[in-house]
């Protein structure tokens, strides 16, 4: 067992900390009032390897996978959390498209995605559906050549900005009747609804696709029919989770600096607060958290790039991590007193993103939903 | 043109500065713990060779003197697009002046073979002294040209070189070879692509020592540098005081004084 990183994995480190740092934080002030994503990074991301980083060489993306993903994603998040939050849904489309895609869906979609050219989404959730994947209200249905979708998408993270989206539909009742679509933004029948006015990951877009008679070529159905529901699980349980993890890792880090940061600076009595063993205790126990969510999370990305299974492991990572974001956030405000509360310093930032992270990728309750099914696995009697 | 060198040095992260304390005996700087970084200017310098690389398809080779952690250094700069890099360390380097390091560098130069290009940072961050390119200049023998602020080629011969000077600039046309000393204006470095830190990790750090160099010992090391230092201390930066006396009216009109005084009206 080898816990360190590889010479490459902290250049890689180096090279998103380098740009994260230099080119975000004058986008931050823009995101949080308008709660636009800024589309100006896709192209600089692109040529980094942001936006292509799981994508294979064979399709313009860098192909370094998993571990490497969750490098970028926390370093992005490091700095603002809306950012990987976009990078990683826009990376479950890549996912998407490459594990179930044909070829001629590979080579159309995935160079411009991996280029940071296009942008992609994923939708899954509906009004009717959310944690009930299967509860979903939009529908599919084949006539000719063509898929005539009908219905909505909520919640749907880079709706607004994406050039395509993934799109899971009903062709028939039950598990086995989802299946999922490449659907072109500017099919006739297809629009964006609403844009979401979300409290925190502000500058990550989130609103609404609706399907109005939307008629889609056959040829844009990805993976078989009635296999959406393996296309939709296997995403976010994989790409997702450990997605989702590693934003909440980012915004772990920030709140652990800030903590430490506003302890050592802030007088009281004569000495720094950071004196203090109450406060001390409150930066252990953040040290702690973030110490902990780094083995989980990157254990569930390593694990995937093994090509094992991880569903559990990116759930665990997911759960703990984003809930640990929050509960540190919480406490930093507290060690930063009246000043944690306003706007000017970046802890309440950090509150705010933690806590959208709690439902977006399946919720902590359905994650523990997994977990459970995996803690009682070993003792399951036959019935 | 066929190669260009790029002279680099790890140099303590300016961010953790704060942790840099020196040993009140030996004043030796303390600096555990401290991340090293390439010196900021020699990132400019090596962005402006690599701008000539994409045109002209020249090498470009990193050369640095420096303990072997700096290995870390150079896969960066072959990772943001240099082809290969040399480090020239022994523990007999240990102590060089400027001018012993500017020795050695040269001998590094003579190893790898003429450049009809050389780029430096103008300075490090952590001497500042701005010594090196110039006597590297001087050593072999290329004419130097300091505080690069602007580089634009006519041809692939002749350049017109804008250097910072005190009042504003001056532009100078020159012929390779030349070493040039360049300053943060003169470009934006890129980021380190994805694609480069996979291609530096087959790339080679050619590491060479004392032996390798042959260079006599009385020119490097301790034995070699005729910098002296007379003592190092740390100064404190507090903002002038000064408590004003007397009745309300004498000290209004003091206060108005010193406003007046230093031109804040
Ligand atoms: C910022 C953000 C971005 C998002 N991006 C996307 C996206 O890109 N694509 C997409 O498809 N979706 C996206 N979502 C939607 C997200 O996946 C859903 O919010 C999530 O699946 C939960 O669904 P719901 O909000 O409808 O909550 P509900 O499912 O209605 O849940 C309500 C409550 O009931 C609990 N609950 C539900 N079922 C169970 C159960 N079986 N056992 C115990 N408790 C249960 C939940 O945990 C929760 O506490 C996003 C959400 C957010 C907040």
């Amino acid at each position: 067992m080898d816990f360190r990183f590889s010479e490459k994995e902290d250049l890689l480190r180096k090279s998103v900390r380098e740009f994260a740092e230099n080119e975000i934080p004058t986008k931050i002030e823009a995101m949080e009032e308008t709660g636009e994503f800024p589309t100006e990074l896709l192209e600089p991301m692109g040529k980094l390897g942001i936006t292509g980083v799981i994508t294979p060489p064979e399709y313009g993306g860098v192909g370094l996978g998993y571990v490497a993903r969750t490098i970028v994603l926390e370093e992005l998040g490091r700095v603002c959390a809306a950012m990987p939050m976009a990078m990683q849904v826009h990376h479950m489309a890549c996912a998407n498209i490459n594990d179930y895609g044909t070829d001629a869906q590979r080579g159309k979609y995935l160079p411009p995605l991996a280029k940071g050219e296009t942008m992609g989404c994923v939708a899954v959730t509906d009004p009717t559906g959310g944690s009930d994947v299967v509860g979903m209200k939009t529908t599919a249905e084949l006539k000719g050549d063509k898929y005539v979708l009908n219905g909505r998408k909520c919640f749907i993270t880079n709706s607004h900005t994406s050039d395509f989206w993934v799109v899971i539909a009903k062709t028939e009742e039950g598990a086995k009747g989802l299946s999922a679509f490449i659907v072109d933004k500017d099919t006739p029948g297809a629009r964006v609804g609403r844009k979401e006015n979300k409290f925190g990951l502000r500058g990550a877009n989130t609103g609404e696709l609706v399907f109005d008679d939307c008629e889609v070529p056959r040829e844009n159905l990805l993976g078989q029919e009635g296999g959406g529901l393996a296309v939709a699980i296997k995403t976010i349980s994989e790409t997702g989770r450990t997605g989702m993890a590693a934003v909440g890792l980012g915004i772990l880090t920030a709140v652990y600096e800030e903590a430490c940061k506003f302890a050592s600076e802030r007088t009281l009595y004569g000495k720094p607060i950071s004196s203090l063993q109450a406060i001390q205790f409150y930066l252990a126990e953040i040290f702690s958290q973030l110490e902990i969510c780094r083995l989980l999370c990157y254990r569930a990305s390593w694990l995937r790039d093994q090509n094992m299974r991880c569903d559990n492991e990116a759930a665990l990572a997911k759960y703990y991590t984003c809930e640990a974001a929050a509960n540190a956030a919480k406490k930093a405000i507290e060690i930063h007193g009246a000043y944690g509360i306003m706007r000017e310093y970046r802890i309440q930032r950090l509150l705010r993103d933690a806590m959208v992270t709690i439902p977006s990728g399946g919720t902590a309750e359905i994650a523990k939903v997994v977990l459970a099914r995996a803690a009682l696995a070993p003792f399951k009697t036959k019935s | 043109m066929k190669r260009i060198i790029v002279c680099v040095k790890p140099v303590p992260d300016p961010k953790h500065w704060d942790q840099v304390s020196m040993d009140p005996i030996t004043q030796i700087l303390r600096r555990e713990g401290i991340p090293t970084i390439m010196n900021p200017l020699d990132r400019h310098a090596l962005e402006e060779a690599l701008k000539i690389k994409e045109t002209q398809g020249t090498e470009v080779v990193l050369l640095s003197m420096a303990p072997p952690f700096a290995t870390s250094i150079l896969r960066e700069g072959l990772a943001r697009g240099a082809d290969w890099a040399v480090l020239l360390s022994d523990p007999a380097f240990a102590g060089s002046d400027t001018l012993a390091t500017a020795h050695i560098l040269a001998a590094g130069f003579q190893w790898i073979g003429e450049p009809e290009l050389v780029f430096c940072g103008n300075s490090s961050i952590d001497g500042s002294t701005a010594h090196i390119p110039s006597q590297l200049a001087e050593f072999l023998d290329l004419p130097n040209v300091m505080h690069v602020v602007g580089l634009d080629w006519l041809d692939e011969n002749h350049m017109i070189i804008t250097q910072k000077i005190e009042r504003g600039h001056t532009k100078l046309k020159a012929s390779p070879p030349i070493l040039l000393s360049v300053r943060k204006e003169l470009n934006k470095p890129r980021y380190i692509p994805f694609t480069g830190i996979m291609a530096a990790e087959s790339k080679e750090i050619k590491v060479l020592s004392h032996a390798n160099l042959g260079l006599d010992h009385t020119l490097i090391g301790l034995e070699g540098s005729p910098t002296k230092m007379a003592g190092l201390e740390i100064r404190r930066f507090e903002r002038e005081r000064e408590r004003l006396e007397g009745s309300l009216e004498e000290i209004v009109q003091s206060l108005v004084d010193k406003i007046q005084l230093y031109g804040i009206i």
